[in-house]
């Protein structure tokens, strides 16, 4: 097995671990840790092709990871700051119980 | 392969593992934040340190923090009362192992076709620095941009409405 293989693999395993959580937990926060793992495994793929990949001195896939968790972090202040507010409304965090729309 | 590889994708994964399969939702950010601690110490191992210490910087500094605040702050007593777990948790997993199996199946096929090993890229932070104010400039922009709007954003969403305002 090639380190990149490895690499691969793991994120690969993240990202299942990931959309696991995410389609699995009523909490809706944890639904947002699922997806910060997932694109945490994206990244890693990222960063794994750009080190094994022929043209590293390009930066490319260095530059998209580093723009993929700045993105990221917006979609976490974003994603918790609704989640709080949905909490305010509906005294609950829980997506099953989340079934209307109007607040 | 090396021994490092190993010891750090065991944490990461047992990380993570834990941070979707806990009870308790604090637990889960800990558990959640040693997982991309060890996703950062894999970007070092990687060779690429600015990526890794922006992780470290972002992830665990900020990202795992955040979640932590809005735990606590949405924290009710009725948590455990209907089971952590979703009604249609059996689906989930189902689909996770089947996006896991198809990725698993991509990689091991495409191994005559990747790279067998590479010699270290030798790239300076001041290259890292040079690229986004060069050739990376106006996605940097685009990026402080996006988040300031978020940053406004989430405070005007999680902000107190007034009493007469609905």
């Amino acid at each position: 097995m090639t380190p990149l293989t490895g690499y691969l693999l793991v994120a690969a395993l993240l990202f299942a671990i990931g959309l696991a959580g995410a389609l699995t937990r009523r909490n809706a926060i944890l639904v947002l840790i699922g997806i910060e793992l997932m694109l945490n495994a994206a990244n890693l793929n990222l960063i794994a092709f750009w080190r094994y990949g022929p043209h590293p001195e390009a930066l490319t896939g260095m530059m998209f990871a580093i723009f993929s968790i700045a993105v990221a972090a917006a979609e976490a202040a974003v994603g918790l700051g609704l989640v709080i507010s949905i909490h305010r409304h509906l005294k609950t965090v829980d997506l099953d119980e989340m079934n209307r729309m109007k607040g | 392969m090396t021994l490092v590889f190993y010891i750090l994708s065991a944490i990461t994964v047992a990380g993570a593992l834990a941070a979707v399969t806990l009870r308790n939702t604090v637990h889960c950010a800990l558990a959640v934040s040693v997982a991309f601690a060890g996703l950062a110490l894999l970007f070092l191992s990687l060779d690429a340190q600015f990526a890794g210490f922006a992780q470290i910087l972002v992830y665990v500094g900020a990202v795992a923090i955040l979640v932590v605040f809005a735990i606590l702050l949405t924290r009710s007593s009725d948590e455990s009362q209907r089971g952590v777990f979703s009604n249609t948790w059996i689906a989930g997993l189902v689909i996770a192992a089947a996006i896991f199996a198809v990725i698993g199946w991509a990689v091991l096929r495409s191994i005559p076709m990747l790279p067998q090993s590479a010699p270290a890229p030798a790239v300076t932070v001041q290259q890292i620095g040079t690229a986004l104010v060069g050739r990376y400039v106006l996605p940097l922009e685009i990026v402080a941009l996006l988040l300031t709007a978020a940053l406004i954003g989430a405070v005007i969403v999680a902000m107190h409405e007034k009493e007469g305002a609905k």
